[in-house]
């Protein structure tokens, strides 16, 4: 079992969303994150679902998908290679003083932006893989986090990088 | 000027529809009123539930799409069994249903249900038409959708103002484009070669027929491949018809009610050629030991059928006809060893299906009997159950779409309705329904309807006064604790006469073939109720789990002395 990421183009219509997470519920399996919006195409949209599977049982939600009418394609990149990113916004304690300027300080070390400023607390947007954000929540995470959300993980194939195959 | 209703009925007709099974209901009145003498024929069923399986019966039995129209709310929701039917056994039909007006949508507003978010996962595609400008464009798609590729049904919400919203022009629509839809017909020619080359190479290889073969009109094919080769063949439930029974290289059906020949063949097999197939259960037993020392050639129109249930060695994706005129052409002659067909010979002389001749009535010889009669013609439906296993085992098919059944979902009540909707398909065919007294009671108020518009279906109810199946599994495997499975004694034939259709009780073999007779002499339906034995099985029988070589019931006296 490990997660994979589906990258699935759909056509721009109602109900589109629920036909294609309906494929993973009825078999009873959980989606890790799935994030939608448009993409290059204006009639389309690219959903960027990660789920944990083996892949016999991945191959057949896969084909599933492709049955239906409103799926154009769908590619499985996670043995490709891949660039994904996961954008955060994360509101945490920070009182003047020291615990505001620990804030800062880990918002540099990972290029997050402070985006608002309260008096007692901050928003903070990051973003990056999964991993970069699990690590600055946990460290902010003794500041005291009140709100959080993330927006699951998207993802691209990698462009080709030389003409001859390589 | 021209409404949405008025489209609808346009595009039917374009379509080709000259029958839709229904029920009429307060927001699709603006299309019962352009029905009222538009050149389409209604048949008012007594239940939306009959409207879909009528749809349906139709579709199987004539190949094209089946039309049901069902009101919103109550009457839409009565249309779900039946759409789960038709998914499962992938027959294409068309569900039209009223919906409240756009503006009342998801208010709860009264009749309103949520049917395209029911139908969900047991329609191959469905719509909720929100613009008129949109609705011939659905109609079309719907249409081809339900028709092509692995066929099934596809449901058209309306809702009330769609129906009577007023357009300028409304352009026919000859082209439709669906990206995201391309059946994929001709097989990879590569795989083709691959799998002419593990046939050559084979030396027990038997075929594994299903329903596939009987939608995609493909029995021609086969019969002519298995002509060639006199490679065995077996079928499933939804393939009986696909090559004809008395064909000496027919097996019979395999599985958990299949013929201890067709079992035998799978286990023993060194060559599985899958078509139109998907590895069912009912049809599998233990699935690691389905097959075990067969390499598998599994040609399937879905590609989501490849490798779904089981491993195969060499997959081909595309219509069951198309490749299997490809293998024709590539084969050289007769495949296997003459010592495979011998003993599969040797296996059908020791294991037949066999009638107990007591002089008693035994459902089996109430088929057997039928089949004689009707030389392997006509076209058998029926409902769910001992009744259903029973006409399967024992009736003797010609050719294709002759055997109408619930396969997948198992629907009781489904073989009445779709009956009807056989002999409106083909109203030159004897149409025999045959039922059990559980499941004709499902769909029994139909009567009402085949006495209205005179369709002359010939109901055969055997009736042991059990939901038979069950009771057979509880007797089995339950200790013989029969838990709510006995029915009281129902007077079916006086039932029949209050709606003004003959009928006749039978009890005695000697009365089945006069009665039969009788049946198919009377103009119009006729219901004949057969009081069989009560606690008669259905055997050879696979246990649930077991392998299906693992088989019990059904031995043959000389059993003992061969092995």
């Amino acid at each position: 079992m490990r997660s994979h990421i589906l990258s699935v183009l759909v056509e721009n219509r109602s109900g589109v969303l629920s036909r294609v997470s309906g494929l993973f519920s009825r078999r009873g399996f959980n989606i890790e994150s799935l994030a939608v919006g448009p993409c290059e195409e204006d009639d389309l949209s690219r959903i960027t679902i990660v789920v944990k599977g083996d892949d016999a049982h991945i191959e057949q939600v896969k084909k599933q998908l492709n049955k239906l009418i409103d799926v154009v394609t769908v590619r499985d990149i996670t043995y490709q290679n891949y660039v994904e990113r996961e954008l955060a916004l994360i509101k945490v304690q920070a009182e003047p003083g020291e615990p505001r300027s620990g804030v800062i300080q880990i918002a540099d070390l990972f290029r997050a932006k402070i985006i608002d400023v309260g008096r007692n607390s901050v928003i903070l947007e990051v973003t990056g893989d999964s991993e970069k954000i699990d690590a600055i929540e946990n460290l902010l995470y003794e500041f005291g986090i009140s709100e959080l959300v993330r927006t699951g993980r998207i993802a691209l194939q990698r462009c080709e990088k030389s003409g001859n195959g390589k | 000027m021209t409404n949405g209703a008025q489209i609808l009925v346009r595009t039917l007709l374009s379509e080709g529809v000259g029958t839709i099974f229904g029920y009429p209901g307060g927001v699709v009145l603006p299309l019962y009123d352009e029905l009222y003498d538009a050149p389409i024929r209604h048949i008012l069923v007594r239940h939306e539930q009959a409207a879909i399986h009528a749809a349906d019966g139709y579709a199987r039995a004539s190949g094209k799409v089946g039309v049901c129209l069902a009101t919103s709310g109550p009457g839409a929701c009565n249309l779900v069994s039946g759409l789960a039917t038709a998914y499962m056994d992938s027959v294409p039909v068309v569900a039209l249903t009223g919906q409240v007006p756009t503006a009342l949508l998801g208010n709860d507003a009264f009749q309103e249900s949520d049917i395209t978010g029911i139908t969900l996962p047991i329609t191959k595609h469905n719509y909720l038409v929100q613009d008129v400008s949109e609705l011939q464009r659905v109609i079309k798609e719907a249409f081809y959708i339900a028709g092509t590729g692995r066929k099934g049904p596809v449901l058209i919400d309306l809702p009330k103002d769609i129906l009577t919203t007023e357009v300028t022009s409304d352009e026919p629509i000859t082209e439709i484009n669906l990206r995201g839809y391309r059946p994929c017909y001709e097989g990879h020619k590569r795989q083709i070669d691959r799998a002419a080359d593990l046939i050559a190479a084979s030396r027990r290889p038997v075929i594994y027929a299903g329903g596939g073969v009987i939608s995609s009109d493909a029995s021609e094919q086969l019969c002519e491949f298995v002509e060639k080769t006199q490679i065995p063949v077996t079928a499933t439930l939804m393939g009986l018809g696909a090559i004809p029974s008395k064909n000496p290289l027919f097996l019979g059906m395999l599985g958990m009610h299949g013929t201890r020949t067709a079992n035998y063949a799978i286990t023993e097999s060194d060559l599985l050629i899958a078509i139109g197939v998907r590895f069912d259960d009912r049809v599998t037993g233990k699935i690691s030991e389905f097959a075990p020392k067969a390499k598998i050639i599994h040609i399937d129109i879905d590609p989501a059928e490849i490798g779904k249930n089981k491993l195969v060695d060499l997959p081909i994706v595309g219509d069951a006809g198309s490749v299997l005129s490809g293998l024709i052409e590539k084969v050289t002659g007769v495949i296997g060893e003459e010592g495979w067909r011998n003993q599969i010979q040797e296996w059908k002389t020791r294991y037949p299906l066999t009638i107990p001749d007591d002089g008693k009535l035994h459902p089996q010889f109430v088929i057997k009997t039928l089949s004689t009669i009707l030389n392997g013609g006509g076209i058998i439906v029926t409902e769910v159950g001992q009744n259903q296993m029973w006409a399967a085992q024992h009736y003797e098919f010609t050719r294709p779409r002759q055997w109408i059944s619930s396969g997948g979902l198992g629907t009781m009540g489904y073989g009445f309705p779709a009956g009807m909707g056989a002999h409106v398909a083909c109203p030159n065919e004897p149409v025999f329904v045959i039922a059990g007294d559980g499941s004709f009671q499902m769909n029994i108020q139909e009567l009402g309807t085949v006495a209205q518009y005179h369709i002359p279906v010939k109901i055969a109810i055997i009736n042991n006064q059990y939901l038979g199946m069950v009771r057979q599994w509880q007797e089995l495997f339950y200790e013989k604790r029969y838990s709510y499975t006995e029915l009281p004694d129902v007077d079916f034939v006086g039932i029949a006469k209050a709606y003004g259709i003959p009928g006749m009780r039978v009890t005695e073999p000697a009365g089945v073939r006069p009665a039969l007779e009788e049946a198919l002499a009377t103009e119009g339906p006729y219901l004949i109720d057969f009081r069989v034995e009560r606690e008669e099985n259905v055997f050879p029988m696979v246990p649930a789990g077991c392998a299906i070589c693992e088989m019990i019931g059904e031995r043959h006296p000389h059993d003992e002395e061969g092995s």
